[in-house]
């Protein structure tokens, strides 16, 4: 392997890691924010002193949680300059806009209030105190829509035009760049995800105590509370996940085709519920993709194109094209990308020499090959698909955790109405089991979003290679074991801290 | 109306913004002049949580303002961004470590079942708090010193010593703005302390320890202006091309005396008069001038750097890579943008105005701590 190939992988890694570690403690602090704020306006709405003392026992777990979310956050926002700064320089006129919007409109807004809402108890009347609960789940909701709108830039990459002159792509309209549907849809998603994580955590918590038979009184009210919000999320978590393959279905036809294991298209398209993925298989190989597999007839082309009759395009013919069906081919674009780049590289060298005409020329040459530019770079066609068998299966862990979820609140939401929760002690168990599996869905719809992207950074138009820093392998090998050697220890201090905290119950500290 | 701008009044309001925001940044590091403080000030368990909570509620400050700092960077000169952060790459992966560092410190410190126990936490913040501010000061003197990159013809950058900015610790010059900006950073958190914490004894101790530290600081400072103002030639854009130029940054403080010059001066003497008002008139007020003195010099030094025409990250291998507010910032249109978002400023240092004022107004004290949550 070359140091070039080292380096991207290290890269990549890193980044990875990094990311991965992070939306361990963001989707805690999406959900549980609201639904401190929702204590918390209880609490201010009731006078009932129950609801301020949940508050504050939650509180005290999500400071320790966004502690360690804001550590890991800082380190994402310099890896686009440390490890990936071609790409910063490439598009970081478009990136970087909301990148410094969240900063400026959220982050400070969540950090600020975040003091006041924890020192501040003491300090301000009842409702400056809930103000400022609803400011940090407001404000750190709204991180996440800036930081979401520049992922879904990444995955389609819209109200941009690449600048010959300067050579990189330029923002032309911030609304299509903030209201792209994909980034409106990744953006609902996400945090309906973390709502859902907010809520399973809160079930688990109280859930032991139940076991234990301690704090029974506000473990019941908070299950009650999480479980009712945890319903109301799951079933808008489905929602907008539909609403999101949709959009792949219609932005990335590559990513829909590697998470659904669909080899060559057609109509009236199955989907797979459950399957084995071949590991002989590898794009325009004889070997089937699956092993085996248990489908619903027409579903797929229902939920890729809401009609059964229309064509889902299949890796086949996207890599190799589909006349019939007016797909080009990845060589053809291979192709037309290169010579994009030729004409781009003539520009450049007539500019160089102010030669007018040539630059002209060249314009005109490049100026129909634009969409294919970012092609230019790649070698063969097969390159266009990624790996197969991480998104078929990231896509489907996600999918049927994410149906258990619903199952799961409505079962929770009626033994706790009918308060017969105490008396199945198998199901607190399954109650505290259940929560790391948001963690394992959250993971995986991140590794379906970014690895299902591949080979690009942005999709279409930059490959992921282009993007890297010019660094050496071995300084990006050391900072990736640095990282997870220091947040591995973060993450156990963490959670030892928590577990800890929790046993303490809801009665220490409170007023 | 923003619109209307030429791309040049663009770069340059973003560089105005750039520098207001590396200003706060410079004053709020104070939260790390504190860190490095705890085990010097503080004497018993008491003492050390006296400080460690007066400081915990600013530190998600300095933290928002570096993370404003580095996003404003990326949005308004991106290929500063780009170039900078790979380039010296262990000099920002060092400041990067003691910002985690400090914000898991201060929450987990006195947490029960805490296998790094509290000694631990306290290092951190001590070690990242000290080590954090030279470096950081280091980043900033690499704008006026230059570092080892060359851009190619697309702009993409190459950084020339395999030691990726650890290299700038054999420059006196980096060095010397490093140590400064520790003493300058301790120096505030004493005067913070002063204001901050009720409590007689750390009183005594942090007039004590400031006699040293804002001692150091001036001489520091004042060897760093000559250094600046003197000894380092800069380079400047002339007709686009970036050519060398003798004294560069005394000419630009001439040039640009109010946004230089005047700012430079007054906030030397707020300075000055808070250590005096502090040591000689036993006021505890001295950290609003200081605070302010601070943000003024800071500001000065960073619009030092990018008007006139100036380099603000020169090249040391290569002169026509270096960077100007012309040469690398984001597109007319970007610029725009961000230029109304920025609107959002003003709301922004009114509610975090609102939250120190009532986060400050019993100060910290050992009674405050008992009543409510705590570090």
């Amino acid at each position: 392997m070359s140091d070039f190939d080292l380096l991207i992988d290290y890269s990549r890694a890193q980044f990875a890691l990094t990311a991965m570690f992070h939306w361990l403690f963001v989707p805690l602090t999406l959900g549980l924010s609201f639904l401190l704020a929702i204590m918390e306006s209880l609490y201010v709405k009731t006078n009932d002193i129950q609801y301020k003392i949940m508050t504050q026992f939650w509180m005290k777990l999500f400071a320790i949680n966004f502690a360690i979310g804001v550590a890991t956050g800082i380190i994402m926002e310099f890896e686009f300059g440390t490890n990936w700064s071609s790409y910063s320089w490439i598009v970081g006129d478009i990136f970087g806009a909301p990148l410094a919007i969240e900063g400026m409109m959220a982050f400070f807004l969540e950090s600020t209030f975040f003091a006041l809402m924890f020192f501040g108890w003491n300090k301000v009347s009842k409702k400056a105190h809930l103000f400022s609960t609803w400011m940090v789940a407001i404000g750190s909701n709204l991180s996440a829509l800036w930081i979401l709108v520049a992922n879904g830039w990444m995955q389609f990459p819209t109200g941009t035009y690449f600048n010959m002159d300067s050579g990189r792509n330029e923002m032309i309209n911030f609304f299509d760049v903030l209201l792209s549907p994909v980034a409106v849809s990744k953006f609902l998603h996400t945090i309906s995800s973390g709502f859902v994580t907010g809520a399973l955590f809160m079930i688990a918590v109280s859930a032991w105590f139940l076991l234990k038979k301690r704090d029974t009184f506000l473990a019941k009210k908070s299950i009650l509370i999480a479980s009712s919000f945890g319903l109301l999320a799951s079933l808008y978590l489905a929602f907008t996940g539909d609403r999101s393959a949709y959009e792949v279905a219609q932005k990335q036809p590559t990513k829909l085709a590697a998470m659904e294991g669909l080899v060559k298209g057609g109509i009236k398209e199955e989907l797979v519920l459950f399957g084995l993925v071949n590991p002989a298989y590898s794009v325009g190989s004889d070997e089937p993709f699956f092993l085996g597999d248990l489908a619903i007839p027409y579903a797929l082309s229902f939920l890729a194109q809401h009609n059964i009759d229309a064509f889902v395009p299949g890796i086949d013919d996207l890599v190799y094209g589909n006349k019939a069906q007016n797909i080009m081919s990845a060589s053809e674009k291979i192709r037309r990308g290169k010579m994009a780049l030729h004409y781009y590289s003539a520009y450049v060298k007539a500019k160089k020499v102010n030669n007018l005409e040539k630059m002209k020329l060249a314009k005109e040459l490049f100026d129909p090959l634009r969409p294919y530019m970012g092609y230019g770079y790649l070698n063969t066609p097969e390159q266009i698909i990624p790996n197969t068998s991480l998104s078929f299966y990231s896509f489907h862990i996600m999918v049927g955790l994410g149906s258990y979820f619903i199952i799961f609140f409505i079962a929770t939401l009626y033994f706790s109405i009918f308060n017969t929760l105490e008396n199945k002690k198998w199901f607190l168990y399954v109650s505290i089991l259940t929560f790391p599996l948001a963690f394992v869905a959250g993971e995986s719809g991140w590794v379906l979003a970014e690895v299902g992207r591949q080979p690009w950074v942005i999709y279409e138009m930059l490959p992921t290679f282009k993007g890297v820093s010019n660094l050496d392998s071995d300084s990006v090998a050391i900072t990736f074991w640095l990282f997870a050697f220091t947040f591995t220890t973060l993450l156990i201090a963490e959670i030892r801290i928590m577990l800890k905290e929790i046993t303490h119950g809801f009665s220490k500290g409170a007023e | 109306m923003f619109e209307t701008f030429s791309l040049l009044a663009l770069q340059e309001y973003w560089w105005f913004l750039i520098s207001v925001i590396g200003a706060i940044l410079v004053f709020m590091s104070f939260v790390f002049g504190g860190q490095s403080l705890i085990f010097e000030l503080g004497s018993n368990e008491n003492e050390k949580d006296l400080i460690v909570n007066s400081l915990g509620r600013k530190w998600e400050l300095m933290f928002t303002t570096l993370v404003l700092f580095g996003g404003a960077l990326f949005a308004a000169f991106p290929l500063f961004y780009a170039t900078s952060f790979s380039g010296t790459l262990w000099v920002w992966i060092i400041i990067l470590f003691s910002f985690i560092l400090q914000a898991v410190s201060y929450e987990f410190r006195k947490k029960e079942n805490n296998f790094l126990k509290q000694h631990g936490y306290e290092l951190f913040l001590v070690v990242g708090g000290s080590v954090g501010l030279i470096f950081l000061g280091g980043a900033i003197a690499s704008l006026f010193h230059g570092v080892a990159f060359s851009l190619n013809d697309q702009n993409l950058s190459f950084y020339h010593n395999s030691l990726r900015g650890l290299e700038l610790l054999a420059s006196p010059f980096i060095l010397l703005f490093g140590v400064m900006f520790l003493f300058l950073a301790r120096s505030n958190a004493l005067l913070y302390f002063i204001n901050n914490i009720k409590d007689q004894k750390l009183y005594v101790k942090s007039r004590k320890k400031l006699v040293v530290n804002a001692l150091a600081f001036v001489v520091l400072y004042l060897v760093t202006l000559f250094f600046i103002l003197y000894a380092l030639n800069g380079y400047s854009s002339v007709d686009g091309k970036i050519v060398l130029e003798s004294h560069h940054f005394f000419k630009s403080l001439v040039a640009t005396p109010f946004l230089t010059l005047f700012p430079l001066l007054v906030g030397t003497v707020l300075y000055l008069s808070a250590i005096y008002i502090t040591l000689f008139k036993s006021s505890k007020k001295g950290i609003w001038l200081s605070g302010a003195g601070t943000m003024l010099v800071g500001f000065s030094l960073l619009a030092l750097l990018g008007f006139n025409g100036g380099s603000y990250y020169p090249s040391l291998v290569d002169m026509q890579s270096s960077l100007t507010i012309a040469n690398s910032s984001s597109s007319h249109y970007t610029l725009t943008v961000m230029s109304y978002v920025s609107f959002l400023v003003p709301v922004i240092v009114a509610y975090v105005i609102y939250v120190w004022r009532i986060l400050d107004r019993d100060g910290m004290s050992l009674e405050e701590l008992e009543k409510g949550e705590k570090y």
